[in-house]
């Protein structure tokens, strides 16, 4: 098992040129997620407007949490709520998959990649750090429509 | 100067091979150390041929179980220049903390229930201080910033300087009237750094302060003597100076007048169905079933280290500090947090590389067989003042050599052409 699998060329490319990052969002639910055995930390901005979902975020930490970041906004910014929770599992089952990935993980698009961080265990967590923020700021904001 | 080949082949886990069939280069013993055979050899005879509970029981398994414990516990007290009856065990350096600070806060609770507390030095009001340092690994702080919360004593802290030292130039407004107890790190395990330690102590005594040394990092490194520094408390872990996990120790002064902090069997003197009566030390520090064999294992590893001598690898890990700084230093993006030069320093060196996140520096050297420590080291107000998020971390035992040194240089510029910095 070669990092190359972990370090691939996508991943990289997003890391050295990260998509969307910034808070640019004015309004939304703000949350801060951190991971304490490394320190990395993002600060995730979530609204959901005319049923879709805005996301900006800011965030610093290795390659892989920084990559995942980038590839999480392309996939998810502007798209309906429940189809972004639909990615954020289909994104969680992926990384659990141990390399093997899932049936339906072409919905992740290049976020595939992150297939090789799953061999390695103790990256699952960078790269699932800007799921979990953008998880729970939705949930936050669906609980906050529905009150 | 230690044969490194000898020892080496001393530590079964040294000859594996890791990753894509990559000798091992074990950098992270300031995480934990690696176990000699004789120490792992020492746990499984315990278990083979001694397993009783110790202190209770006068079947010969139990006797043997005791005489075995306490003979180890003197030979680990007489490493540091302590008496037996001075250290007690706990589960790690953690836990040791944890104890003495558990101690103020029962002592203050009864005080203030205006119940007679044993040792009036133990109990806190509002407005008392406490001192650590700004380079605290979390185990000597947060217990502390606990301690506080409950007491109402304020924390203050021996600044660090840019070149990763402390600042005493305040110690003496910083230790002052108010201050209670003074506690903090010997050597640092995340900038290498070794602290003045008279310098403190003296100071914390002129204002009648206790004092407690986190010696986590000291133990197993140099030669060490609580009474000729003569401080209160020191704390250290079994498990970084080969011996095995789950032991650590608590040194007392004066362990008699030190209140209780765990309570229940075997650390009883009588007890009925409304009060209770201590044993004397070390006995009641020692409530419940003890972690023998760890402690027998302990004892295997003293033996170990002393068979070597403490000199020896403190002048061993400079040597190699040196050759590691040295090395590093050449390559432009290496940033060292924490003294360059080999003053009052031991094994242990932290660096950024350019922008690179350490955790990706840390994932290519592993690819290499390099195994080191990653993040912010249970450190984190360091990372804070020198405004990096973490840092990669090597540090050195007596079973690391020139050899190991050289692939960590060459491992880190192999991480910059990885990821195409230059
Ligand atoms: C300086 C220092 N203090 C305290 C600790 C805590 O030791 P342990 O985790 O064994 O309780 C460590 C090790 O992690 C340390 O290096």
């Amino acid at each position: 098992m070669s990092i190359d699998n972990l370090y691939q060329e996508i991943i990289l490319e997003h890391y050295r040129h990260p998509q969307g990052k910034g808070i640019s969002l004015e309004n939304g639910v703000e949350v801060h997620h951190v991971n304490p055995s490394c320190g990395d930390e993002i600060t995730l901005r979530a609204a959901i407007m005319d049923e879709k979902v805005g996301v900006s975020y800011d965030n610093t930490g290795c390659s892989i949490s920084q990559a995942s970041a980038s590839m999480m906004w392309e996939l998810v910014h502007g798209k309906p709520a429940t189809e972004v929770l639909a990615l954020e599992a289909e994104f969680l089952a992926l990384m659990q998959s141990k390399g093997q990935g899932t049936d339906e993980d072409e919905s992740l698009s290049d976020a595939i990649a992150f297939v090789g961080v799953s061999q390695f265990p103790a990256r699952v967590k960078c790269a699932l750090l800007p799921w979990m923020a953008l998880k729970d700021a939705l949930l936050q904001n669906l609980r906050s429509n529905n009150e | 100067m230690i044969d490194v080949a000898a020892v080496k082949r001393d530590f079964p886990i040294l000859s594996q091979r890791v990753r894509a069939n990559r000798e091992l280069i074990y950098l992270d013993s300031a995480a934990t150390s690696q176990k000699p055979e004789s120490v792992i050899n020492a746990v499984s005879r315990f278990y083979q041929n001694t397993n009783a509970a110790i202190h209770r029981g006068a079947h010969a398994l139990a006797e043997a179980a005791t005489v075995e414990f306490e003979s180890a516990r003197e030979k680990i007290a007489h490493f540091i220049g302590a008496q037996s009856h001075e250290i007690c065990f706990t589960k790690n350096a953690t836990e040791s903390i944890n104890a003495v600070t558990y101690m103020f806060l029962n002592e203050t609770i009864k005080a203030q229930r205006g119940i007679q507390v044993e040792n009036p030095h133990f109990a806190l009001q509002a407005g008392d201080e406490i001192v650590l340092t700004q380079m605290e690994h979390h185990a000597n702080l947060v217990p502390w910033q606990e301690l506080a919360l409950k007491t109402g004593a304020e924390l203050r802290f021996i600044p660090l300087n840019t070149e990763g030292r402390l600042d005493l130039s305040d110690l003496e407004s910083i230790i002052n009237n108010k201050t209670r107890v003074v506690s903090f790190v010997h050597q640092s395990n995340f900038l290498g750094t070794i602290n003045p330690v008279n310098s403190i102590i003296n100071r914390a005594k002129q204002v009648g302060a206790l004092t407690l040394l986190d010696a986590c990092q000291s133990v197993p490194h140099l030669t060490m003597n609580v009474k000729s520094i003569d401080v209160d408390f020191a704390v250290f872990s079994g498990h970084k100076m080969l011996g095995p996990l789950g032991v650590g120790v608590l040194y007392l002064k004066d362990p008699n007048s030190a209140p209780v902090f765990l309570t229940g069997g075997s650390m009883i003197e009588k007890v009925t169905l409304e009060k209770s009566t201590y044993a004397q030390a070390p006995q009641r520090f020692e409530a419940g079933t003890q972690a023998a064999a760890e402690v027998i294992g302990l004892a295997a590893a003293v033996d170990y280290l002393e068979q070597i001598g403490m000199e020896v690898i403190h002048r061993h890990e400079l040597a190699l500090t040196k050759l590691a700084l040295e090395g590093l230093m050449q390559i432009p993006q290496v940033n060292i947090i924490g003294p360059t030069d080999l003053q009052e320093r031991g094994g242990i060196i932290s660096f950024t590389l350019a922008d690179l996140h350490p955790h990706d520096v840390g994932q290519v050297l592993d690819e290499q067989g390099i195994a080191v420590r990653v993040g912010h080291h249970c450190a984190w107000p360091i990372c804070t003042y020198f405004n990096v998020p973490a840092t990669t971390r090597a540090s050195f035992y007596l079973y690391n050599d020139e050899h190991d040194v050289e692939m960590l240089v060459s491992g880190v510029t192999r991480t910059l052409d990885y990821f195409g910095v230059s």
